[in-house]
């Protein structure tokens, strides 16, 4: 090869690079390992963090069951090892997964239109946000204080740079809802849109339509999002919304320590050329056959450049798969049978504490207790990991512990984790 | 006549899910509760409860099995051959990446689960941070970014706070009109008008073109280094200080970071901040279009503004730093995509030091090796020793019909995945190929003869070459239609 180029030495290619910007000594990293020793290394970093705990964290990052055939599937080199499918004629298994993939969510949602995945819940949040901006030529955001927390964060950075004004609608101290006379007072004619969580960070159910109404008679659209997507087998879909931005990791997605992820983000018909990332259409190959592409490219970076709705370019392609091929498995029945299961332990560990609020919650709910923090610490002697303490987020719910039981989470450990929130 | 690396052979059909879909079938199992079941219309309310999630399917595990091994057929893969996509680094995935980010104590580790149980997850957090600051010659990282271009978002943000700290954030950010899509559309998201720079004769930054356009309104320039010729920007220092002279700084888009690692560090360079793809230079797989991971990594004046938290060690702990009252804020949840961060860390370790430099030269090896194969074939618009990749033009060929397009195409018969076609814009009709360092030679050896036969096409039957591909399953599909009449989801 070296013959070939002309050169004697593989070190001549790299002439061109400045001596003066050119290192002179090794990296500063260890010789390559075996495959055994970085199995190794790595069970032995694995064995530092919690293994063998039971634990009652959500928060936006939930517990569930993964059946096996979704790493059966996703550890298939053609979807692992596969770029963007650009190349529809040698990515038809991508691009059909996708439009199966954005089928269901429009079915979960209730919308019509579904993009082919987003990075995750907190980035779908703004660019939904953004995305009512250019649909209504308005520019202030209204987003209720019960959506989650780190989801809140990243709209606040993304619409500083944007000059776009965000303002938060507090909640309903009994219910745990938004609070909607706080709401009618905050909308006005320059307000794009009004985002707001059902569950919400509390897990409370939101009154939709009371919050899409007064939106919408403002002229600002309604922008729903969701963290814990297992909720959707059970609660009405939020059809009157206009823009749906949510987070999957509920669908076979690890926790792994707070990503990879997937989002989405489903809109009605009418937006559908203001949706950012990518979609995928159908249509016919030369013979006749149904086909599958990408389609609507014109609103993006690569070709629309300074002008594109977004500059995202890629999707959570494989992760969304992960999320399709979970929502298959359990289909129709199933996704409403572990959605009355997740219900059903939420509310067993719900009786034997108290609530602090009175809305209806799905699978996760405020606990009061005097010091969240002691109670957490003497949980952990139990090889239990607690709930989230509120007060770091919410200083007036610094009583507050946010609870979480899916249908993983077993009663002894409810009982156990009652008998110390009373001892 | 197609060269030996393909023969057709039988190919499943498969309908949609939706399809096969009838009432009653399921594949899950879950265990019987053990505590009361409650009544969802009782405990929600009636009006909160769906009926039922409308043409939702229900099918057989073993059906669900079959529907996506029948439809993984239909894609070409790493894992089947060269993928010469440039500027994209499709190198080979290690599987040991994927076996290591399973291990439960990290695939299940929550992100708010307390940190005295979290020092592993940490752990990785820090020696990637590490290894990425010992490759790059910066001064700090955030792992947060969950892709390229969310990492330039980023980057170009820390850009905006440092100005703004100082008072006056600026109005523009400069391109090369070699740049990759996401720059410019970055520059926008983040509050940026974006002005164009002509790149000089050869390709490369022109020094005075760029001195005219620095002046004190200008934030930034964001530059690919390698550019996207695949040719090192020998006047990156001195571009840098132009910046530099009228306080502006220079971004690094790191999606070239191939043909630098050990050889070669941006912070030694004159760069002020730059992304990385992990799934590019650090073999985390695409998985058909993300996960991605974008870490950020700075110089030590951008520091107090990367976004929150950040990690400490004291002692023998690590902990997160919430208290960073300069950071532009999260840009997005938790701590980026972590399970994609151990994948890159594997990587980082299966190589070493020495053998990420290796990978780096076998890398460029392999695309000056195309470029000596391939020269007398195709157009050569800038003619100068490569690093990872090298960019053809279709000259000879459109002038007798066939575009570059087409070639990817047909390139499709013969057993590989097409080229970067058309970019970048500066070269007419480009042919854009970047092989990476795991290519054997008998598989670039089996991609340059396909490419000869192809240029061979183009003179004596180009019609083959105009209809590709013909070997496909699914032929050239309508995209027209499809963007006119979107049909985005199926419907009974």
């Amino acid at each position: 090869m070296l013959a070939a180029c002309g050169i004697t030495s593989a070190e001549q290619l790299f002439e061109q690079v400045p001596a003066s910007a050119r290192i002179d000594h090794a990296l500063n990293i260890p010789p390559g390992l075996s495959e055994y020793e970085i199995a190794d290394t790595f069970k032995a970093l694995g064995a530092k963090n919690a293994v063998g705990y039971a634990s009652f964290l959500g928060a936006g990052v939930y517990n569930h069951y993964r059946p096996v055939v979704v790493d059966t599937i996703v550890s298939r080199g053609e979807f692992l090892t596969s770029y963007t499918p650009y190349q529809s004629e040698i990515s038809q298994g991508t691009l059909t997964a996708i439009f199966e993939f954005q089928t269901m969510i429009c079915q979960l949602t209730g919308m019509d239109v579904a993009n082919a995945s987003m990075y995750d819940g907190s980035t779908a949040v703004p660019e939904a946000a953004m995305m009512a901006v250019r649909v209504t030529k308005r520019n202030r955001i209204l987003v209720a204080r019960s959506v989650h927390p780190e989801y809140r964060d990243v709209l606040n950075t993304y619409a500083k740079n944007q000059g776009l004004p965000v303002e938060e609608v507090g909640y309903d101290n009994e219910t745990g809802q938004i609070d909607l006379n706080d709401l009618e007072a905050k909308l006005n004619g320059e307000t794009a849109c009004v985002i707001i969580q059902s569950p919400n960070f509390f897990g409370i159910v939101e009154d939709t339509n009371a919050a899409a109404e007064r939106a919408h008679a403002k002229g600002a659209l309604l922008v729903f999002t969701f963290a814990e997507a297992v909720s959707l087998g059970i609660l009405e879909p939020p059809r009157a919304a206009d823009i749906v931005a949510g987070e999957l990791q509920s669908f076979a997605i690890s926790p792994s320590y707070g990503g990879p992820f997937a989002g989405i983000m489903a809109a009605k018909e009418q937006f559908i050329r203001q949706i950012p990332g990518r979609l995928v259409g159908a249509t016919k190959d030369t013979n006749g056959n149904r086909a599958f592409c990408l389609t609507l490219a014109t609103r993006e970076q690569h070709i629309r450049r300074e002008k594109a709705t977004s500059n995202i370019c890629t999707n959570q392609a494989l992760v969304a798969l992960m999320a399709t091929i979970y929502m298959e498995l359990y289909g129709k029945q199933g996704l409403r049978e572990l959605a009355t299961q997740n219900l059903s332990k939420a509310r067993y560990l719900a009786g034997k504490l108290k609530p602090r609020f009175s809305g209806p919650s799905f699978n996760e709910f405020v606990a009061v207790t005097a010091d969240p923090e002691d109670v957490n610490r003497r949980l952990l002697d139990r090889k239990i990991i607690g709930g989230l303490p509120l007060a770091k987020y919410y200083p007036e719910l610094s009583d507050g512990v946010l609870l979480c039981a899916t249908e993983m989470t077993k009663r002894a450990d409810m009982d156990a984790l009652a008998e110390v929130f009373h001892s | 006549m197609i060269p030996n690396k393909v023969r057709s052979h039988l190919v499943q059909n498969e309908d949609l899910i939706f399809e096969q879909s009838s009432p009653g079938k399921n594949g899950y199992q879950l265990p019987p509760l053990d505590v009361p079941e409650v009544d969802p219309a009782e405990a929600l309310g009636a009006a909160n409860v769906r009926a039922t999630i409308e043409d939702f399917p229900e099918v057989s595990e073993v059906e669900v099995i079959r529907h996506f091994t029948r439809l993984s057929t239909w894609n070409y893969a790493i894992d089947l051959g060269m993928y010469p996509l440039g500027s994209c680094t499709m190198k080979y995935n290690p599987r040991i990446n994927e076996a290591v980010a399973r291990i439960e104590g990290l695939a299940w580790a929550h992100p708010y689960q307390p940190e005295s149980l979290s020092q592993g997850v940490m752990e990785v957090t820090e020696r990637l941070e590490a290894a990425l600051l010992a490759i790059t010659g910066l001064d700090a990282i955030t792992l947060q970014p969950a892709a390229g271009a969310h990492g330039e978002l980023t980057g170009i943000l820390l850009v905006r706070a440092f100005l703004e700290a100082q008072g006056n954030p600026r109005k523009r950010i400069l391109t090369p009109d070699s740049a990759h899509g996401t720059n410019p559309a970055t520059a926008g998201i983040a509050g940026y008008d974006v002005q164009n720079i002509r790149s000089n004769d050869q390709g490369m930054i022109d020094l005075e073109e760029l001195a005219r356009a620095v002046d004190t309104d200008v934030a930034a320039l964001m530059v690919t280094n390698p550019n996207t010729l695949g040719v090192f920007e020998e006047n990156i220092m001195k571009a840098a200080d132009i910046l530099h002279s009228k306080g502006a700084m220079v971004y690094m888009d790191g999606a070239n970071m191939n043909a630098l690692v050990g050889i070669a560090r941006p912070g030694d360079f004159g760069i002020d901040v730059m992304h990385l793809n992990l799934h590019k230079t650090f073999s985390t797989p695409h998985g058909g279009g993300g996960p991605g991971s974008g870490p950020v990594a700075v110089k030590k004046h951008l520091e107090p503004f990367l976004p929150t938290p950040r990690l400490h060690r004291k002692g023998d702990t690590l902990t997160w730093d919430y208290n960073r009252p300069q950071s532009i804020g999260k840009v997005r949840a938790f701590y980026g995509n972590f399970g994609v961060l151990v994948r890159a860390l594997a990587y980082i370790y299966a190589h070493g030091g020495p053998g990420l430099r290796n990978a780096t030269v076998d890398a460029v090896l392999n695309a000056n090796y195309l470029r000596h194969r391939l020269r007398p074939y195709f157009d050569l618009p800038y003619d100068r020793p490569n690093m990872h990749e090298v960019v053809f033009s279709d000259d000879r060929q459109s002038a007798k019909g066939v575009r570059t397009g087409d070639m990817a195409k047909r390139l499709i018969d013969y057993g590989f995945h097409p080229y970067t076609v058309s970019f970048p814009l500066i070269v007419h009709g480009a042919l854009m190929i970047e092989p990476t360092e795991t290519e054997s030679k008998r598989e670039l050896d089996q991609f340059v003869e396909a490419m000869i036969a192809i240029a061979t096409e183009v003179d004596t039957e180009p019609q083959t070459v105009l209809k590709a591909p013909h070997m496909t399953r699914t032929t050239k599909v309508d995209e027209v239609t499809a963007a006119r009449k979107p049909i985005v989801r199926w419907k009974r």
